[in-house]
């Protein structure tokens, strides 16, 4: 397997595990407060107008030149990249809350369990439309990153096959514990999918400019060291402010 | 907020998030870095520095208004 094949697989595996944990928890939180056939109905419906947008927006894709689409999907995967890896640092440097996948549980559960009880044909409405949103909203996330990073490498197959296995994980423990996958380390899988898609979005959107990579795809290698090195002493740089800051205001109080 | 405005914010909310600045900056290195490269002059190195700036100066932006 090639380095950029390699990657692919990887960041759709990492970018799809993160987003598929998200949607597991709001699933779990709509079965347990309004029963499961609802909100396993509401999954399914979400997964089909997920399977539709692939299957209308995939081989329209395929038929872009190769380096407008690098040009176009370089851009956006970078512009996108950028946003996670900024909330991953702001995250890691204290000064933006963890991501807490069982506060999220509780607050759906809790909103779920409130709400009035509205049932057509056997199925609760709240529980349906909760799973549908949540599963199509974070599925968004997915096939967006599958469609464009797997067109921009020359294969959807492949970032569908990274995508595929981590939803198989994601749902099989998800089935397994029936609870919120709070043990799974979302903030540093989201830094790395941040400076995974920031990687991608520098290498393919240059290559789309006109630039040549010296090396050719194991550019890539150097350009992941490179951000990855780069947020790293950001983290630092910003972590050693917020203390400095938090000391200053505890000597004031 | 009718359907097509819920629509383009939903999509302006996915791509773009809280800092539009950093879509600006990324399209003017791209643009640079097309710039270059049309004059046959090495290109590849402009967008990782680039971004690295643009970075810091959108956590800046973050920090000044949390």
């Amino acid at each position: 397997m090639k380095t950029g094949d390699a990657f692919l697989v990887l960041s759709a595996f990492l970018a799809s595990g993160v987003e598929f944990v998200e949607a597991v928890t709001i699933v779990l939180a709509a079965g347990l407060a309004r029963g499961w056939r609802s909100s396993l109905g509401g999954l399914g419906a979400a997964t089909v107008v997920l399977a539709v947008v692939v299957v209308v927006l995939g081989p329209a894709l395929t038929v872009i030149p190769l380096r407008g689409l690098r040009l176009v999907v370089g851009a956006l995967l970078l512009v996108f990249g950028l946003q996670w890896l900024r909330k991953a640092i702001l995250r890691a440097s204290g000064y933006k809350a963890l991501h807490d996948e069982d506060a999220i549980f509780a607050r759906e559960l809790a909103d779920a369990q409130s709400a009035a009880h509205l049932e057509r044909a056997g199925v609760d409405w709240y529980g349906f439309t909760l799973a549908f949103k949540g599963v199509l909203l974070e599925g968004l996330e997915v096939v967006f990153i599958v469609l464009t990073f797997g067109s921009a490498q020359g294969s959807i197959p492949l970032a569908a096959a990274g995508a595929t296995a981590a939803l198989v994980l994601v749902a099989g423990v998800g089935v397994a514990v029936r609870a919120p996958l709070a043990r799974v380390p979302e903030n540093a899988m989201k830094f790395a999918v941040g400076v995974m898609l920031t990687t991608f979005g520098i290498f393919w959107s240059a290559e789309g400019a006109g630039a040549d990579w010296p090396g050719s795809d194991a550019a890539l290698l150097g350009v992941l060291g490179w951000v990855a090195l780069c947020s790293f002493l950001l983290v630092r740089l910003l972590r050693r402010e917020r203390r400095t800051q938090l000391r200053t205001a505890e000597v004031r109080a | 907020m009718n359907w097509l405005s819920r629509f383009g914010h939903f999509w302006w909310e996915f791509v773009i998030g809280d800092d539009w600045l950093v879509a600006v900056f990324v399209v003017i290195a791209i643009g640079a870095t097309a710039v270059l490269a049309a004059a046959s002059i090495a290109a590849w190195w402009l967008l990782p520095l680039a971004v690295p700036l643009v970075l810091w100066l959108s956590l800046r932006r973050a920090i000044r208004s949390a």
